[in-house]
């Protein structure tokens, strides 16, 4: 018997597998290998998209300081966003998890059930809510007489974070009340019967516990804030672009493939180093809880 | 357990009423009475809901969305129910390396997958195509219908498949009549939340559908683009009840809170 099962062993994996490998090989690996090599071909106003291996989209984007600021940009609305999703996100997992049975579950599927529902319906509501003259924020603050003009939100930066940080929040909540289920309710009542007043314990015990929950979390939150496209667009529009909005705008409009490439591959491997490298750094600064 | 004060609750209090704001206003703009975006004051009413029969785009838009979703989740399911069982129950080389590269579409940022398959469909000569619609869907649901698949095959008991082996069960009957009935919660959960992703995806999508292949994400967000209007919020309003829909049967199959917790650790 042992024969036989070692030998069905050893091919069964790879017969099971076999369909969804060459789905991966041939329509992801494939089409991403020819998106880098797209990025050093030449393009032209007439002559459209010209095959060969030239740096030019690539000396473009390190020389135009207009691409610098734009990555600038993008990276700093993901690190905004991901602060601010950081200081309200865990002080509300924390909130959460101090709830008794019925409103815990309850409350986690208000704040994570949003997680589903589309982007472009999410971000509407903001634009609703302080789209210029009509938004119904605005509206209501100028006719109570609070003030004169509307708050400044539809393309600005401001109003991209905080759109943003409402579209990440789940994934930070998420994180860190994971990052509790592990931690022990006892040490808490230990370090009261101690002499600890709240502040220490959460200074103390709760914070340094739930740090590596924060930081997960705020790595899903960068790379997903940092790529993200349909929020971006939708507040920034036309004036305030970002990597994701300016290779659509490539894409789409100009229709300078390369160049659009260039820019994707630039984000894509930008974010694989950040995050590879953030995740090796807590990994070993934190390795006693990813034992 | 220690209990939370009044500031925690009124912190908490703010937090929920912020994350649900946005939500609740597109759905009450919805069902206002007037021509232009204001709250439902003066009454409610379903013009805006039969406004969007006026507009083909959207209803067809819909039924795109529809199609997509459903075929996009099926044809994944039948290419991670396999790999699932392999992963599962297999201990073999190279078996990390294929469970990341199966989970990988969902640390590719989608700008970057929705750029690589436009260039490889329009090469291809499938640009714009339905079906380049489906094969690249089914790459971003993947991991989902995996993710699930994979849970329901690690926690089978195993005895009962053994049982049907020594009653002379084999092949494709003991998958058909035993094992594929096990894991069948963790399969429907799967499609219910790959159909989610593919019905909500704008990122991609929005690279490769041309008029005609337009969902309604994508129909959706071409349409803000030139004015937001009550009908907008009426197409929302009903996109977020056909996610209601979806999540009450992810939730009768499996249990939301175990598909969502299971969201955030995806390896990253």
């Amino acid at each position: 018997m042992s024969g036989v099962a070692e030998e069905r062993g050893a091919r069964a994996p790879w017969a099971l597998t076999a369909p969804a490998l060459m789905l991966f090989v041939g329509v992801l690996l494939i089409p991403l290998a020819m998106t880098v090599m797209l990025s050093f071909h030449d393009w032209g106003q007439y002559k459209g998209i010209e095959p060969v291996f030239i740096l030019k989209n690539w000396y473009e984007i390190a020389a135009d300081p207009y691409y610098a600021e734009m990555f600038w940009r993008t990276f700093r609305i993901a690190i905004l966003t991901t602060l601010l999703t950081a200081l309200l996100g865990a002080p509300e997992a924390y909130i959460l998890n101090r709830m008794s049975g019925r409103w815990k579950s309850f409350f986690l599927l208000v704040i994570l059930g949003p997680l589903l529902i589309s982007v472009v319906a999410r971000t509407l509501g903001w634009a609703l809510l302080f789209g210029g003259n009509n938004g119904l924020v605005n509206k209501l603050l100028m006719s109570l007489g609070v003030m004169r003009s509307p708050i400044p939100f539809m393309f600005t930066e401001t109003g991209m974070v905080v759109a943003l940080a409402h579209v990440m929040m789940p994934f930070m909540v998420l994180s860190v009340w994971a990052a509790l289920q592990r931690l022990d309710p006892q040490i808490e009542n230990a370090a009261m019967s101690l002499g600890a007043g709240p502040v220490t314990i959460i200074r103390r015990i709760i914070m340094p516990q739930i740090m590596p929950g924060v930081l997960s979390g705020a790595i899903i939150v960068f790379s997903l804030s940092a790529s993200a496209f349909a929020t971006p667009a939708i507040i920034g529009g036309r004036r305030l672009k970002v990597a994701a909005t300016l290779a659509y705008d490539e894409f789409l409009n100009t229709l300078n493939w390369p160049l659009g490439a260039a820019v994707a591959t630039l984000l894509l491997f930008a974010l694989v180093l950040i995050v590879v490298g953030s995740n090796a750094l807590i990994e070993r600064r934190y390795a006693e809880v990813f034992r | 357990m220690r209990r939370n004060g009044p500031l925690a609750l009124i912190f908490h209090t703010i937090f929920v009423i912020i994350m649900l704001a946005p939500i609740l206003v597109v759905c009450l703009v919805a069902f206002t009475p007037e021509g232009y975006l204001s709250l439902p004051t003066n009454g409610f009413s379903l013009r805006w809901f039969r406004a969007i029969a006026n507009y083909p785009e959207f209803i067809h838009a819909f039924w795109v969305s529809l199609g997509l979703g459903a075929l996009s989740s099926l044809v994944a399911l039948l290419f991670a129910v396999p790999a699932a069982l392999a992963i599962a129950r297999y201990r073999f080389r190279g078996r990390d390396a294929l469970a990341a590269l199966f989970l990988s579409p969902l640390m590719i940022p989608h700008v970057v997958l929705g750029i690589a398959f436009l260039r490889f469909f329009t090469s291809a000569g499938l640009g714009g195509s339905f079906a380049a619609l489906i094969i690249a869907h089914v790459i971003i649901v993947f991991p989902f219908a995996l993710r699930l698949t994979l849970a329901a095959a690690t926690g089978m008991d195993r005895t009962v498949e053994m049982a049907a082996v020594s009653l002379g069960a084999g092949g494709w009957t003991l998958f058909r009549r035993v094992t594929l009935p096990l894991i069948l919660p963790g399969v429907i959960s799967g499609w219910a939340l790959a159909f989610i992703q593919s019905f909500d995806d704008l990122t991609m999508t929005v690279f490769l559908a041309a008029p005609g292949t337009e969902t309604l994400p994508v129909r959706m967000f071409l349409y803000i683009q030139d004015n937001i209007d009550p009908l907008v919020t009426s197409v929302s309003a009903c996109v977020i009840a056909i996610t209601m829909s979806a999540l009450i049967l992810l939730d009768r199959f499996y249990g939301l809170d175990r598909v969502l917790a299971g969201k955030g650790d995806t390896g990253r």
